[in-house]
């Protein structure tokens, strides 16, 4: 049974700070190339690798990402 | 598996608790303010208890917390939260009264303040953010700061002869016969959050006991004061941070 | 028929407290005020009214306890003396930036630095003035006997809740010791945690699902925030110096000379202004009870009628800037007092009045 996980980011609000980026196990994690509002590198799904660990939501401190996971 | 077959609300296993606000934090990119305001607001949305909880933030970086978590706030001058809750669980008995408080709010300012509330065994939470510097202030040295840690009043580094030795205060906390739950934490990785998150629902549990005072210290990062990226600040804080200040509670009956 | 029990002005505040509903008391140890926490430890009312008694590390965490208990909306309160209300000062601002109700009793002796334990009222700069940083007032009483300590420990605490600042007892050495006959009223209860929610909806008492959550604070760092909030702490002030001025006359009516005193020294003068009555001269005495809002209307309209006004004072000469200020150069304004602990008699002051006034 595979596990198959998704993040959403909620990129307006996030400061691109990498936390979640050195967090991920799976390195899907990556900062944009493009910046947000703010001029922030936000975060975002590099590739499909993502588990749905949320590893990276809780290290983040600004709240912003949501994980979702299924069983496969 | 298509990603907009994943993302939907049956799938969510983790997402902010509505007990954080929407507002934007003021803090730096990384610091470690957010995450522990959001594992505490989490443990007052797991408990229950959004509606018993006072929070009291201090005069520092978190002197705004109280536009962040959604409970009822008191804002106390530097250093005197525990005063403020002492009054406030006494004449509230059923309530979680918690402060919130940074190392030069805490260990210079309010040592007073802080010694005996915790000696007295007021049932409060106190949640100690040790990042060894000032932050709102501009990186000034703290009572905290490592021997030989450059700030913007040690630019030479922390000397003992000029300066004094960093205050252990966890420690002296631990000593004091009215706390019954001192502990030391960290939030750098997700294993680290998960057991401060512990640590702190263990602490408002507490409060709820009349066992005493329970002392969250979590060791943190401040990454523009210490002229690091966050992912760095990290690096350090494990390098040179835990050694001095060990992880793991330093008292729990 | 209401109960009379000798007592001093100190153990007056300490019952009266317990008998007005008061929900807390939070205190330091200091000359000449501690009976008021000694009476409050030996009647024990947390096993009757339920009202928490608690003996702080320091006058600032005693303050610091009021600003918590004050943020509930509880009716709380502290006491010291002249050197404890200096550290307290910070606390204070803090409550009158954060509109917050409470009540401090300074039982005040003689400065500056440590001083003496004997009677002073050189703190009225510090209290009525200010003390601590910021544009703000306390509401402050000035009891002159052990009856207006007990009286007056209700009715500060309306005035406080009425508009949300601190209130001030501002008493001296000589109404904290002094033994009197003291008549107790009716007990009033504390108010249910469910009176509190509904006459103080901006305590924090636990955010409910139907109500935002409640922050105290006297934080603002944008400046039209800020000015706001200084505006409405003036408008606040303006209010009390139009409805809640108290004060008290005695001899005014046909009076040629007036005197202005308060606490102590309102009954000192007295006796002066009986004995210059005996030699024929027409003096009067204005007393503030209420040293903010001051009584300047009411000195104002003695003015037509008198050839002096004249402040004594137990300090170097602090109300008098009042007493000029409210008679506006029409009249000579002098002052008499003494300094140290020491008490002006009213033969001292008699003297004094014929020289200011040359007259023989």
């Amino acid at each position: 049974m595979a596990i198959k996980g998704a993040i959403v980011v909620d990129t307006e609000k996030c400061k691109g700070c990498g936390l979640c980026v050195a967090a991920c196990p799976t390195k899907t994690i990556a900062l944009a190339k493009k910046v947000n509002g703010k001029g922030y590198n936000y975060a975002e799904m590099a590739n499909d690798g993502c588990i749905g660990c949320a590893s990276c939501a809780l290290v983040c401190p600004d709240a912003v990402i949501t994980v979702y996971k299924v069983k496969i | 598996m298509d990603i907009k077959d994943i993302i939907k609300p049956e799938n969510k296993v983790y997402g902010k608790t509505p007990v954080l606000t929407d507002n934007v934090m003021h803090y730096c990119p990384g610091c470690s303010h957010g995450v522990v305001h959001k594992i505490i607001a989490e443990v007052i949305e797991e408990m229950g208890i959004q509606d018993k909880t006072i929070g009291i933030s201090p005069v520092g970086c978190s002197v705004f917390a109280y536009n962040y978590l959604d409970i009822d706030w008191q804002q106390a001058a530097h250093g005197r939260a525990p005063a403020l809750a002492t009054a406030t669980k006494r004449l509230y008995p059923d309530k979680y009264v918690f402060t919130y408080q940074g190392d030069g709010d805490l260990a210079s300012i309010g040592t007073a303040e802080i010694m005996h509330a915790c000696n007295r065994g007021e049932n409060i939470v106190v949640i100690f953010i040790n990042n060894a510097i000032y932050g709102m202030t501009g990186g000034q040295m703290a009572p905290t700061t490592l021997l030989g840690m450059k700030t913007a009043t040690t630019p030479y580094g922390r000397d003992a002869k000029l300066n004094g030795f960093p205050l252990k205060i966890t420690e002296l906390i631990a000593q004091l016969e009215g706390t019954c739950y001192v502990t030391r934490q960290s939030v750098h990785t997700a294993a680290a959050v998960k057991k401060a998150k512990a640590a702190i629902r263990k602490a408002f549990e507490n409060s709820a006991k009349d066992k005493g005072t329970s002392f969250v210290e979590i060791v943190s990062t401040c990454n523009s004061g210490w002229k690091l990226s966050p992912v760095k600040a990290n690096e350090w804080m494990v390098e040179h941070m835990f050694p001095f200040y060990q992880l793991g509670d330093l008292k729990d009956r | 028929m209401a109960e009379k029990i000798l007592m001093k002005g100190n153990e007056a505040i300490a019952y009266s407290a317990i008998r007005n509903g008061v929900d807390g008391y939070f205190g330091y140890p200091i000359t000449p005020q501690s009976e008021v926490m000694e009476t409050l430890m030996a009647e024990k009312p947390w096993e009757t009214t339920g009202m928490v008694v608690l003996q702080a590390e320091s006058e600032t965490a005693s303050i610091n306890m009021v600003y918590g208990g004050a943020c509930c909306g509880k009716k709380v309160m502290t006491s010291s003396s002249s050197p404890g209300i200096s550290l307290m000062c910070e606390g204070l601002s803090y409550m009158a930036g954060a509109e917050l109700p409470c009540l401090v009793v300074n039982v005040v002796r003689g400065g500056p630095g440590l001083g003496t334990i004997q009677p002073g009222q050189g703190d009225y700069y510090q209290i009525v003035k200010g003390g601590g940083h910021g544009d703000y007032r306390c509401v402050v009483l000035s009891p002159a006997s052990a009856q207006d300590m007990y009286d007056f420990v209700d009715k500060a605490f309306d005035l406080a809740f009425k508009y949300r600042c601190p209130a001030v007892i501002l008493a001296d050495g000589v109404i904290g010791q002094m033994m009197e006959k003291v008549e107790i009223h009716e007990t009033k209860p504390r108010r249910t945690d469910e009176e509190i929610i509904r006459t103080c909806p901006w305590a924090t008492t636990g955010k409910k699902a139907d109500r935002p959550r409640n922050i105290i604070t006297s934080l603002a760092l944008e400046s039209d925030v800020q000015e706001a909030t200084n505006l409405r702490l003036q408008a606040k002030y303006r209010k009390m110096e139009q409805e809640d001025v108290l004060y008290s006359t005695y001899m005014t009516e046909d009076a040629e000379y007036l005197f202005v005193a308060y606490g102590c020294m309102s009954r000192i003068v007295e006796t002066t202004v009986d004995m210059l009555r005996e030699n024929g001269i027409k003096a009067g005495l204005l007393r503030p009870i209420t040293l903010f809002p001051f009584p300047t209307k009411q000195i104002q309209a003695l003015v037509p009628q008198i050839k002096s006004a004249m402040s004594i004072e137990l300090s170097a000469g602090q109300m008098v800037d009042d007493v000029r200020l409210a008679v506006n150069g029409a009249v000579p304004v002098g002052f008499y007092g003494r300094l140290g602990g020491n008490i002006c008699t009213p033969q001292e002051i008699f003297d004094a009045f014929k020289k200011f006034n040359n007259l023989q």
